[in-house]
């Protein structure tokens, strides 16, 4: 075991999910996942259409309960506290959480009162001008761009700081400029003032290796696969990722 | 309190800029009102006759509409899955179902005041009454806390605005009937001690349907 290996497996587990179960009547969708994630990591969760990316996310952000299995996340099993659980979590999904008719100062001390984020004016004009909206802080939303309620939603999820970011398809709906102007800020935010731990799904399978240190495919309820960022290629990833949703939704 | 105040501010600053939620429950009610007065026999108008009709087609007004504002308050939330956003913060559910309700119960208040005095005037009655004002208050809050569980439990159905009257119409009736016996006993100057009981047990109704509803608040909007 090398020393990074022995400094990497000290790092504090952020999220560990534990023989996760969900079904929808009948039908399985999370079929006995264990996942972990550490404190720094930053990790994109593949796999196709129905795979179980959300239902996963949903199920750590405590909008959905597990049918068994156990999840902790930074130690504190998920049946317990939710709500001090919730104020670890950082959720940004495809939609964007915001209310149209208010601004984005507005929406941001909405939540930030949620949140009882300390010293909100200064919090909300620091996290507006991280993504780039300080100038449109007073516009209602229902005016701005999709990427730029995107970038919003972001300050939303980062307005209280949270060790944990979880991410459903963020860049849904957005241009390519669009989605490679929102990747580059969430990374830059990953790593902004301290070591956030990242979960991410995405279908493009490029950004998602570009961005993370590891890459998970998730396949017929488990996850199939799992690989390092830089163990693979951009060019190989297509090959692997095709072969390893085929053989897991075999199984 | 601070979570349930900045719910509610978030609730009427939005109205304020949209006036969704208000328009809509006012027009319905001035309508159904329009409606009652032309559509009723002219004998039953009779300033004799129109104080035993007058205060249940006043609830109705006051209820259909306020079914109408409570499907859209939680649209609103619905639309760009800030009710999600909600149901992440770390705030008691309790807090953000209070904060909801008192949203709804302003909106429903502010177009039952002005839709009051101008049911007054098409049915050539009075509705001038102080009294009056807390009988509306507690049958439009007993109205305003069941409406606003159920409405949450009803905006993940398909046919929401069908089922919210449906599923809540039945818990609601035994205050709709209070406060309708209420405002007739009031209008028609009866003997207070008529209007007491009424209010009683409207009050205790309330009380049971404001605790409630904050102890199942997280069971109705859960997956």
């Amino acid at each position: 075991m090398t020393a990074a290996t022995t400094l990497q497996d000290s790092r504090p587990v952020m999220v560990r999910a534990n023989k996760l179960v969900k079904s929808f009547g009948n039908r399985p969708v999370l079929r006995g996942l264990d996942l972990e994630l550490r404190q720094g990591d930053f990790v994109t969760l593949l796999g196709p259409n129905g795979a179980g990316k959300t239902t996963l996310l949903r199920i750590l952000a405590t909008l959905a309960r597990p049918t068994s299995g156990t999840v902790e996340l930074a130690g504190i099993p998920l049946n317990e506290a939710k709500s001090s659980i919730r104020g670890l979590l950082g959720v940004i999904s495809h939609q964007t959480f915001l209310y149209e008719d208010l601004n984005a100062y507005e929406n941001l001390r909405f939540y930030g009162k949620l949140y009882e984020v300390p010293n909100l004016t200064a919090r909300v004009e620091e996290v507006l001008k991280k993504v780039g909206l300080e100038k449109r802080a007073i516009d209602r939303v229902r005016t701005y761009s999709r990427g730029m309620q995107q970038r919003l939603s972001i300050a939303r999820a980062i307005l209280h700081n949270p060790p944990i970011l979880l991410l459903d398809e963020p860049d849904t709906g957005l241009d390519r400029q669009a989605a490679d102007m929102l990747g580059d800020l969430i990374r830059d935010l990953a790593i902004d003032g301290q070591s956030r731990t990242v979960l991410m799904t995405t279908h493009n399978l490029e950004r998602g290796l570009a961005m993370s240190d590891r890459i998970l495919i998730l396949a017929g309820g488990r996850l199939a696969a799992e690989r390092s960022s830089n163990s693979l290629a951009p060019e190989q990833l297509q090959d692997f990722y095709y072969d390893t949703v085929s053989l897991g939704g075999a199984r | 309190m601070r979570k349930v105040w900045a719910v509610y501010a978030k609730d009427v600053r939005a109205e304020l800029r949209t006036k969704d939620i208000f328009s809509a429950m006012f027009v319905f009610s001035l309508l159904a009102t329009l409606v009652f007065a032309f559509a009723l026999p002219a004998k039953l108008l009779d300033p004799k006759e129109v104080g035993g009709i007058a205060p249940g087609l006043l609830w109705v007004a006051y209820t259909f509409s306020g079914v109408l504002g409570l499907n859209r308050s939680f649209i609103v939330e619905k639309d760009k899955g800030s009710l999600e956003g909600l149901l992440l913060a770390p705030a008691d559910r309790g807090a953000i179902y209070l904060g909801k309700m008192l949203s709804n119960l302003t909106f429903m208040l502010l177009v039952e005041t002005l839709i009051t005095p101008i049911f007054g005037i098409l049915f050539n009655y009075s509705t001038f009454n102080l009294w009056l004002i807390p009988v509306v208050l507690l049958g439009t809050l007993g109205f305003a806390e069941i409406g606003t569980i159920f409405a949450a439990m009803a905006i993940n159905t398909r046919a929401r605005e069908v089922l919210l009257p449906v599923l809540f119409f039945p818990i609601m009736l035994p205050v709709i009937i209070a406060a309708t016996n209420a405002t007739s006993a009031v209008l028609a100057n009866r003997p207070f001690d008529e209007v007491l009981g009424q209010l009683e047990f409207m009050l205790v109704f309330d009380v049971i349907f404001l605790v409630l509803p904050i102890l199942l608040f997280e069971l109705a909007v859960e997956e």
